[in-house]
């Protein structure tokens, strides 16, 4: 029984890939319980990603609140997807992987995943929709100058959900020589475990940094949700702190809490955007990187049991959140986490900390084009 | 005699094209309930699917037209779907409703042996799968195992994969009595030949889609040729 999170998760692939799913399953506990692997991973988090993330005050976003980011804009590769792709990269290279296959949506996951395969010396191939293609170009151009293969898929909504199966298809066909490198907390069993271990680094320092600064815990924390794995890792470090509250913020035309309906994406079931014989929805968000109908299943639960509330943002929200945080605070944020932003001033918390995700050079042509 | 399984994609034209397909020779027929992210499916049936759902093709109406079908042919009707639709009408529902409507089992291309143990329907294995699995799927398959020849997604290849030699013998080996049909990359009479002498059956998707383009009269042809290779 593999749907840990309150029936939802599971492995809803073809069999083709369960002895794959087995076998990261045993690297995966095996790495868990070895001091090397945990030691290898905090080194090159220090060392070649850029941890600890800082926190920063935000007092002229939210004057009337005790607004803290984390950081993982500062990351290098500009997200917080390193975390995840460093620790994967390490674990292909256990299972004795060479050739790395992954997704990407906005193209920070394909970025880190082109930079953690350099930094291995692994292949690395990525597929992106041609219409991401189009609205995240510097990030195609970089994945090419770190020696990525990009592949267009034309079809469909040419976004992240096609993207996503293309990769999967690429894996059942190669899955002797391949890792999956999946970019967030979805995905059949483990994946969607491995995804909140590997990014539950962001809590963890949050945690520790807002105690030793306010003295307490904050009140109310929020993070962007599109797959969730920025969410999921900062919720880990609070979800035994039942005063803190847990806000996720999904696009509002990409809302798979908050509208979609029990379905089976991608190898998991979980909430999608879906109609009522399971056809599964067209997301639409100005982010390519919440612009997915589905959502992990983690998620999922913790919505069904109360732990965590999840609410929405317009484009338009995120776009002004966006402009704000860049001129009062001197930091451009990616169009994700603005989302998260945009819902700071509805809370009645006082001490908020919000999951900065990632840097906004890459939306600059988005948002510009926008007026 | 080996078993000859035909794939078609739901749609209006499908009962007349089954009953080509049984004219032609086939002994079984395959019946896709189109799904959005068909993730075992190469090109050929994900561009049906895209087109059959733009037909409307929802699970009703293919229900529908698996009634429609079984009116017109004698030969076991089997759905081939993906677990959302499942999902989505209820798992207990849609089997009950499928045998209903005339069908003889299930196949769901996303749901490996253990998940729902309880939903009975064809196993598929595949040639990374491990001897324990092939044992597993033996148990709870209902009727005949599906082999699925290579490491890959459906749609024809040149050739007949390498794989299906060592797959079948370990299939044999570890679900003793239980048919064993080869399906995934099969598209000319000598692939079906040359699978079938390794297995009980062939099962024939992408490349019998292709041929019924054409028409029904195309397909009969087409499924009769496969037919005089296999009973050569």
């Amino acid at each position: 029984m593999t749907e840990t999170y309150g029936g939802y998760g599971g492995r809803y692939v073809p069999e083709t890939l369960i002895p794959a799913l087995d076998e990261l399953t045993a690297a995966w506990e095996a790495a868990l319980a070895d001091e090397g692997f945990r030691a290898e991973l905090d080194e090159l988090a220090r060392t070649y990603a850029g941890r600890p993330t800082p926190l920063t005050r935000a007092e002229r976003f939210a004057p009337a609140k005790r607004l803290y980011l984390k950081r993982e804009d500062l990351l290098h590769t500009g997200a917080h997807k390193l975390n995840n792709a460093l620790g994967q990269a390490v674990l292909a290279r256990r299972l004795g992987k060479r050739r790395i296959v992954a997704e990407t949506g906005a193209g920070q996951h394909g970025v880190a995943t082109a930079t953690v395969c350099a930094r291995f010396g692994l292949e690395c191939v990525v597929y992106m929709g041609a219409e991401d293609m189009r609205r995240q170009r510097p990030n195609v151009e970089r994945m090419g100058l770190l020696g990525a293969e990009v592949l267009p898929v034309e079809f469909g909504t040419k976004t992240l959900k096609e993207a996503t199966s293309e990769a999967i298809r690429d894996w059942i066909t190669n899955v002797e020589t391949t890792h999956y490198l999946i970019g967030s907390c979805v995905g059949p069993a483990p994946y969607p475990a491995i995804v909140r271990e590997l990014q539950a680094v962001i809590g963890r320092e949050s945690r520790a940094q807002v105690l030793e600064v306010e003295g307490r815990l904050p009140d109310a924390v929020l993070a962007c949700v599109g797959g969730g794995s920025n969410a999921i890792g900062m919720f880990a470090g609070f979800l035994d702190d039942a005063g803190v509250e847990l806000v996720g913020v999904e696009a509002a035309g990409a809302a798979s809490l908050g509208t979609g309906r029990t379905g089976v994406l991608h190898g998991s079931r979980s909430s999608v955007l879906a109609d009522e014989d399971g056809q599964i929805a067209d997301a639409h968000s100005i982010s390519a990187g919440l612009d997915y109908p589905g959502v992990g299943p983690e998620h999922a639960h913790l919505r069904d049991s109360g732990r965590a509330r999840y609410v929405g943002a317009t484009d338009d929200e995120a776009l002004d959140a966006l402009r704000r945080l860049t001129r009062t605070e001197g930091i451009i944020p990616a169009l994700e986490p603005a989302h998260a932003l945009a819902r700071v001033d509805d809370l009645d918390a006082e001490l908020v900390l919000v999951c900065l995700s990632g840097r906004g050079d890459k939306d600059l042509a988005e948002v510009l084009a926008r007026g | 005699m080996k078993t000859l399984a035909i794939y078609l994609m739901s749609g209006p034209d499908t009962p007349e094209l089954a009953e080509a397909a049984v004219e032609g020779g086939a002994d079984l027929v395959e019946l896709g309930f189109p799904f959005s992210d068909p993730l075992a499916d190469g090109p050929v049936i994900r561009r049906a699917a895209e087109r059959a759902l733009g037909q409307g093709m929802r699970t009703k109406a293919c229900l529908e037209c698996l009634a429609a079908t079984r009116a017109r042919v004698d030969v076991p009707l089997v759905p081939m779907t993906y677990s959302s639709l499942l999902e989505a009408y209820g798992w207990d529902r849609f089997a009950h409703d499928a045998r209903a409507a005339g069908a003889a089992s299930l196949i769901v291309a996303d749901l490996p042996a253990g998940e729902r143990p309880e939903l009975r329907r064809v196993q598929l294995v595949a040639p990374t799968s491990t001897d324990e699995r092939l044992r597993l799927a033996g148990e709870l398959t209902d009727g005949w195992l599906y082999l699925v020849t290579l490491t890959g997604t459906t749609g024809a290849r040149t050739g007949l994969s390498a794989a299906l030699a060592g797959l079948a013998e370990r299939a044999r080996a570890a679900a003793p009595g239980v048919p064993l049909y080869a399906g995934f990359g099969i598209s000319t009479p000598a692939d079906a030949r040359a699978a079938a002498d390794l297995a009980d059956g062939v099962v024939v998707g992408s490349a019998a889609l292709e041929a019924a383009e054409g028409g029904p009269g195309a397909l009969r042809d087409y499924v009769r040729s496969l037919r005089t290779a296999l009973d050569d």
